[in-house]
């Protein structure tokens, strides 16, 4: 009978080397910053009860459908949803899409901006946040001039002369349909996905923000630097 | 000894760990039940709304819709005067319509990125692919060895007399004057639009595959026709531009900031002849401001004053009163 389980004996020798390797270091490392009860928590700080929650997890509903939608329609490419009725109804889904992601980012993150939810260490979650926001806004573009229709050809035209005035447009040339459909199924929709990524890595790192204290405006208090929020243990 | 650096706590910048309850929350679920409602929603909205999809402007429609809008405007990509040959970087070298910040202008900086020479490019070139036609050669031979001043009076000579052209039985009819071999050139070049050539040239100018459109955009751009579409389609600048779509779909609302900016003064009065690269610059530190929220005093205690969260978390504060 084969076995796939591994050979456990090892000398001491062996177990330092082990210890040694990047591989053991970089999972460790992992392991620590993010435990798996972390990454994935099966309980949540009762304050968590508002539905402005939800608008976070329906923004990446919208993502995933976006990509989906996207994969559909690239099947075929770009000219496919000009000729075909089914071509035409998963670009409509395409669109809608990025309007619903659109719509559930922003209320999400006006919701964060009121928590303040940066306190407590967790800047870095914001900042990927609003980061991701505009890497969208970007990747939303270069679909909007890559529809190889009227609507393509005017908003090319027209943001041609903000983008131009920059310098970049030297570089970034709206009017170029191959260079911004290459931007917008490939590089822009890799960072979308990369920042999101690390976004809920770091909301998971660091848990959902705690609210105010009550007399939050007494400043009298004094903790030490780096104070977070704590997990369930 | 370790030492604890202390510091001042800031409620806008510092949390106390949670000492208060936990309970059971399945995120898994909460993740699939959001991407079935987003599902049932964007199916939804397809089916009731679809999608824009206006056929695109080619020279060919433009050129059949209007013939006098074309020849008007080939004849000025001819003479150097143009919107696209008259914009400078990144397409050509015009001293003094970069737009500037200050005294900084990072278009000039840059240079000329994507040279168009209008006359070469949009009319002289693509006419010199046709080689069936003796009179056009003529014409073109006729053309290139005059003097450029000789150039430049048929040209002047061509745009005065095309204002009073019209289209007689289909054929574009531009009066008589002493316009030399540039009416031969126009009328075989609006001939080449309205039969599709000429959008062929301007794509394969040097190879068979082409995906670059910009030459033939700019070319679009610079007639009547394209723009009169965009305005009757509430499209135009002073509309909110791009931030649009045609029909009543939303299009790109979450531009309406950057568009904003272009609708009101000083960006359409005083600075409105360096309106793109000054609205280009403000959203530029405005979007920096917005990553850099959690750093900017004042800015990262308006959460604090005022009192949203109270509603966000009135469940918690409720159970603490």
């Amino acid at each position: 009978m084969t076995t796939l389980e591994h050979d456990t004996s090892s000398s001491p020798e062996e177990d330092a080397e082990v210890s040694k390797q990047w591989t053991t270091r970089i999972r460790r490392r992992l392991v620590e910053m993010l435990p798996p009860e972390r990454l994935i928590p099966d309980r949540q700080p009762s304050f968590l009860s508002s539905w402005i929650y939800i608008f976070g997890a329906l923004t990446i509903g919208a993502l995933a459908i976006i990509i989906l939608t996207g994969m559909v329609l690239s099947l075929e490419g770009p000219g496919w949803w000009h000729t075909s009725s089914l071509g035409l109804f998963v670009n409509s889904m395409h669109l809608w899409s990025v309007e619903l992601f659109f719509f559930c980012m922003v209320i999400h993150l006006w919701g964060k901006f009121f928590m303040a939810a940066w306190r407590g260490s967790r800047q870095l979650t914001w900042i990927t946040g609003a980061v991701t926001f505009l890497v969208s806004v970007g990747a939303a573009f270069t679909g909007y001039v890559s529809q190889t229709n009227f609507d393509s050809q005017w908003i090319a035209t027209q943001a041609k002369d903000g983008i131009n005035s920059t310098g970049v447009g030297a570089f970034f040339n709206v009017l170029n349909f191959g260079q911004m459909l290459m931007w917008h199924i490939v590089l822009l929709p890799v960072g979308v996905l990369f920042l999101t990524g690390l976004h809920i890595l770091m909301v998971r790192r660091r848990g959902i923000v705690p609210p105010f204290e009550d007399g939050v405006n007494d400043k009298s208090a004094t903790v030490a630097s780096g104070t977070q929020e704590g997990t369930p243990s | 000894m370790t030492k604890t650096k202390e510091r001042r706590f800031n409620p806008d910048r510092d949390v106390n760990p949670w000492k208060g309850g936990y309970r059971p929350y399945d995120i898994a679920k909460e993740i699939v039940i959001c991407f079935v409602v987003m599902l049932v929603l964007v199916v939804g909205l397809a089916i009731v709304f679809g999608s824009p999809d206006d056929k695109a402007v080619t020279i060919q429609t433009w050129s059949n819709a209007n013939q006098v809008d074309f020849a008007q405007t080939a004849i000025t990509e001819l003479d150097g005067t143009s919107a696209t040959a008259q914009y400078g970087p990144p397409y050509n070298n015009v001293a003094d319509v970069s737009q500037k910040i200050g005294p900084f202008s990072p278009e000039a900086l840059v240079g000329v990125h994507i040279p168009v020479n209008t006359a070469q490019d949009f009319v002289i070139g693509p006419l010199e692919t046709v080689t069936n036609s003796p009179v056009l050669t003529m014409a073109l031979n006729q053309f290139n060895a005059a003097s450029p001043s000789q150039q430049a009076n048929w040209e002047s000579a061509y745009a005065t007399a095309v204002q009073k052209a019209k289209v007689f039985h289909n054929v574009l009819v531009v009066p008589l004057a002493r316009y030399g071999p540039v009416g031969i050139m126009i009328r075989q070049l609006t001939d080449m639009a309205r039969s599709g050539a000429l959008d062929t040239s301007m794509i394969n100018q040097d190879h068979f595959y082409g995906t670059d459109y910009t030459k033939s955009l700019l070319y679009v751009a610079d007639g009547t026709y394209f723009s009169d579409q965009g305005t009757a389609l509430h499209l135009s600048g002073g509309q909110w531009g791009m931030m649009n779509e045609t029909g009543n779909f939303p299009g790109q609302a979450w531009l309406w900031l950057y568009s904003f900016w272009y609708q009101i003064p000083p960006f359409t009065t005083a600075w409105e002849p360096n309106a793109d690269i000054l609205v280009s610059v403000l959203m530029m530190i405005l979007s920096v401001l917005l990553i850099l929220v959690p750093f900017v005093p004042g800015v990262r205690s308006i959460p604090r004053w005022s009192r949203v969260y109270r509603l966000i978390w009135r469940d918690h504060y409720k159970g603490r009163e």
